[in-house]
């Protein structure tokens, strides 16, 4: 899986040139396109929804519409950490497969920036075998000596992506 | 002078000059000039129709009519019609100059030339009509075609505004049966058709714009007082509206691109020629059909007929004369000043409305502020919520549309089923003006109709058959709407033969619905006909078949979060209760609570809460757990188990259990606490959690934290997977 989608990456880097939001989970920093980005707001209280997978935490009221929250954390299998003052939710508006696009909220350990990437800059993804799965990944991103991850936020929230992560987390 | 005849006088001046304006464009053989001067004629047939005009004004508005129409027909004007109308336009001018100076008016011209062509061209036509060959030679039937391309958005205008007309068509023509001689009515069905004869000539829509003319010309002479209106003459409206409507739909195929566009031949002809028929011998029908009111055509010179509830007392009169015994009914005004607003503005709103009504709860409920404890504040505060309420109100107000419309559809319905089937029957109707959400008076037609239909079909019997039970006749049904804890109600009576009990049963164990030696309760038994494939069979008549379709009706009520609900007694008749909510926007909910969080519960769906005690309890296997309800086992559901919470407490003992119903089955919920009931504004949970079967919607809460929405089927009906998310 990892090499079949290792060609269409490449050629698509350079496209993946501009601005981008950069936030902290854990020890590594992410980005992802500011264009999706609809706003930031502060960790509020979240309507846990039953019966659904862990990362999805639940529900907000974002002036009046119902905003799903995920936790990247426990989507993306990193180890736990409680909430800080610089907590946030990153709201985004994602395609979803209905074509319409909808307001998703997904929380981070902290907003770093926007930054700006130009195609030398961003690098494909590396191949890891089959320890990871990486095709939401857009590419790496160098800056400044450090490494950043740019996210596909579409693919990464989506339920098409979030059953094949259930599905690697299950086999793992 | 009265102020009122000044005022149109000066209207029909100024339009007058605009036609003499665009009659400089007119050329012969080219149509510039042709559908201004049609429109703006028009506008001074309006003011004709709403105000009575000066002799010989109207005669003189008919006379251009003419020669535009035999424009119209050719598609361009000729060079007598050009002549014609600026003879006129002078004429016009001359005569409201004298009118506005209040000097009496010039006589018209004799006949014009353009006007006997007119004339001529029509006669050999209906001469072979009236000859009797009538079926013999028809002309072929004209295609339809339109341009999509070029007029695509014209066209969908037309066929969106084209339905307004055809029903106000078939509603006017139904108080017209009771009412022939309403001249309001009358005039509202000629406007309809002139208007569709407007836009379908503007469109090019050749066989409907003939087909608009001739029964508009009909009309014409009825409201002239020149033709007598009876059942015959009704008929053929019907049919021709029926005719417009067969285009309209076929068009609207088209045009939205469900079928591929080419010609449409709707069969009109037939109908054309018995519509000429009437109108080249108006004398003949009104024989044949009121013997007696056969001189009524007056004579064209007195006073005009059309006699609004604005108009002078000598033409009220005369209106009244004419109606004499008839109850002449209160002028309908059904134009009320309407704005059409896109619906989606309309939600954005709705939900606008919502959050600013949280928003104010928020604040009034606001411990700082309430700590301030200013008297002030208090009163502002209140004002507030006295105002957002009443905003909430009218908002929600603006998507509620009366009924009346769809309880319209019905009396035709009635009519021609009862035609059709050769019984005797009557619609009763009431509370038409009760409004519903928009959406929802849309979507219950369909079941209504198929219900009362069935009422008459299957309910009602036959005359001799009813005269033998000691029933009259004629069978009687009511539909009734009126709201009902806030809900909207409606209901369906019929006095026909009711429900047989045994026959139900038997056929419900012949179909395996139902093991035999079940024992059921009345209720359950008359739900049995919402069973689905409970007859497909052929019908039997005396259970009078109703489960043709009824599960389809019980599908579309459950989708509109309605319940419907029957009573009948055998020989009797019987009742069906449709209970729906006034929108689909709100429900009316339970909020309960299990641990932390907040679950509502739509109220329609519950029917009792209550403590359990320790011995209405009891197990299977010790897993299967049923909670006694005053003789009746329900199983019982541990929500903080389903759903994965921590409770404050797990026994069944110490919590609430509330009865949920779905579907006639129902389950026992258990909850910590019942925390109340209120309205809440469903929104949508949105893709993520499409796939999650127990949530229904979420709703924004007092404090502005979201609820969730239960989905009560799915609670009841439990897939047999067992709840998946067991892992944290």
């Amino acid at each position: 899986m990892a090499t079949s989608t290792q060609e269409p990456q490449t050629s698509a880097t350079s496209a993946n040139s501009g601005k981008y939001l950069t936030f902290v989970l854990g020890h590594e920093s992410y980005g992802i396109s500011v264009l999706k980005v609809r706003e930031i707001i502060r960790l509020m209280d979240i309507t846990s929804v039953p019966q659904m997978p862990p990362y999805v935490k639940g529900v907000i009221n974002l002036r009046g519409k119902v905003v799903p929250i995920v936790d990247l954390r426990i989507k993306f299998a990193l180890a736990n950490a409680e909430s800080s003052e610089r907590t946030c939710i990153v709201v985004v508006q994602v395609k979803t497969q209905a074509a319409a696009s909808a307001f998703m909220g997904f929380i981070v350990d902290g907003v770093e920036e926007v930054v700006n990437f130009s195609a030398n800059e961003i690098e494909p993804t590396p191949d890891f075998g089959s320890k990871l799965h990486t095709d939401y990944i857009l590419g790496m991103a160098k800056i400044r000596g450090k490494v950043k991850t740019l996210l596909d936020i579409d693919r990464v929230l989506t339920n098409e992506a979030l059953e094949q992560l259930t599905q690697a987390s299950q086999a793992s | 002078m009265p102020e009122q005849t000044s005022n149109y006088l000066a209207t029909l001046a100024q339009l007058t000059e605009k036609v003499a304006v665009e009659l400089v464009y007119a050329a012969p053989g080219r149509d510039e000039g042709l559908l201004p001067v049609n429109s703006l004629l028009s506008e001074m047939e309006e003011i004709g129709a709403s105000s009575p005009l000066l002799s010989p004004l109207p005669q003189a508005l008919a006379r251009a009519r003419s020669a535009v129409d035999a424009a119209f027909e050719k598609g361009c004007f000729e060079t007598s019609q050009i002549e014609q109308l600026r003879v006129w336009v002078n004429w016009m001018q001359h005569a409201l100059t004298l009118a506005q100076a209040n000097k009496p008016l010039p006589p018209l011209a004799v006949e014009a030339p353009a006007a006997a062509v007119v004339a001529a061209a029509t006669i050999p036509l209906a001469a072979t009509l009236v000859s009797g060959s009538a079926s013999a030679v028809l002309p072929p039937e004209e295609p339809l075609e339109m341009n999509i391309e070029s007029d695509g958005e014209l066209l969908r205008e037309f066929i969106n505004e084209s339905g307004e007309h055809l029903q106000n068509i078939e509603l006017g023509v139904l108080t017209l049966e009771e009412n022939p001689t309403d001249a309001d009515t009358l005039n509202s069905i000629f406007r309809a058709f002139h208007t569709f004869k407007g836009g379908s000539g503007f469109l090019n829509l050749l066989p409907m714009k003939n087909l608009a003319h001739e029964l508009e010309s009909l009309l014409d002479l009825a409201r002239n007082h020149k033709l007598t209106v009876n059942s015959d003459i009704i008929n053929v409206i019907l049919e021709g509206g029926d005719t417009l409507k067969k285009f309209i739909s076929e068009m609207n195929h088209q045009v939205s691109g469900n079928k591929p566009v080419g010609p449409i031949v709707v069969p009109a002809q037939a109908l054309l020629a018995r519509v000429r028929v009437f109108i080249q011998d108006p004398g003949a029908v009104s024989a044949k059909g009121h013997p007696a009111s056969a001189p009524a055509a007056p004579p064209v010179a007195a006073a005009p007929v059309a006699a609004p509830t604005s108009s002078p007392a000598p033409a009220a009169a005369a209106k009244s004369d004419a109606a004499a015994h008839k109850e002449s009914g209160p002028a309908k005004s059904g134009a009320n000043a309407v704005v059409k607003v896109d619906t989606q503005k309309l939600d954005s709103l709705v939900d606008l409305v919502g959050e600013m009504v949280i928003a104010q709860s928020l604040i009034a409920q606001d411990k700082e502020l309430a700590s301030l404890q200013s008297q002030k504040l208090a009163r502002n505060l209140a004002q507030l919520g006295r105002i957002t309420n009443d905003l909430q109100r009218t908002a929600m107000s603006m998507r509620m549309v009366p009924i009346r419309a769809t309880f319209q559809k019905m009396t035709r319905l009635v009519r021609d089923t009862v035609a059709r089937i050769g019984k005797q029957a009557e619609l009763v109707m009431a509370g038409e003006d009760t409004e519903l959400d928009r959406t929802i008076v849309e979507e219950i037609s369909d079941p209504l109709i198929h219900m009362v239909r069935n009422s008459v079909d299957h309910g009602i019997e036959m005359p001799d058959v009813r005269i033998a039970n000691g029933k009259p006749a004629s069978g009687t049904v009511q539909l009734r709407a009126f709201h009902q804890g806030g809900n909207i109600v409606i209901e369906i009576r019929d006095d026909g033969a009711g429900l047989n009990k045994e026959r139900l049963l038997a056929k419900a164990i012949e179909k395996g619905i139902v093991k035999a030696g079940e024992q059921l309760s009345e209720k359950e038994i008359f739900n049995l006909i919402f069973a689905p494939g409970f007859s497909t069979a052929a019908v039997i008549t005396d259970i009078s078949g109703r489960g043709v379709g009824m599960d389809v009706v019980r599908k579309n009520i459950d989708k509109l979060r309605g319940k419907i609900d029957i009573t009948s007694t055998l020989g009797q008749g019987s009742v069906f209760t449709i209970s729906l909510p006034l929108t689909l926007a709100i429900i009316d909910g339970l909020v309960v609570s299990v641990g932390g969080e907040r679950y509502i519960l739509p109220t329609l769906s519950v029917r009792e809460s209550f403590r359990p005690t320790s011995d209405m309890l009891s197990t299977v296997h010790e897993r299967g757990e049923m909670v006694n309800v005053r003789g009746r086992l329900s199983p019982l559901l541990r929500l903080y188990e389903h759903f994965d919470v921590t409770p404050e407490s797990k026994e069944p003992t110490e919590s609430i259990v509330v009865v949920v119903e779905s579907d006639g089955a129902d389950r026992c919920i258990q909850v910590d606490r019942l925390l109340g009931k209120q309205e809440v504004v469903i929104k949508s949970l949105g893709e993520t959690f499409k796939r999650n079967p127990s949530l229904a919607g979420g709703a924004i809460l007092g404090d502005g934290r979201v609820g969730l929405i239960l989905d009560v089927n799915s609670l009841v009906k439990l897939r047999t997977e067992a709840p998946s998310s067991k892992a944290p």
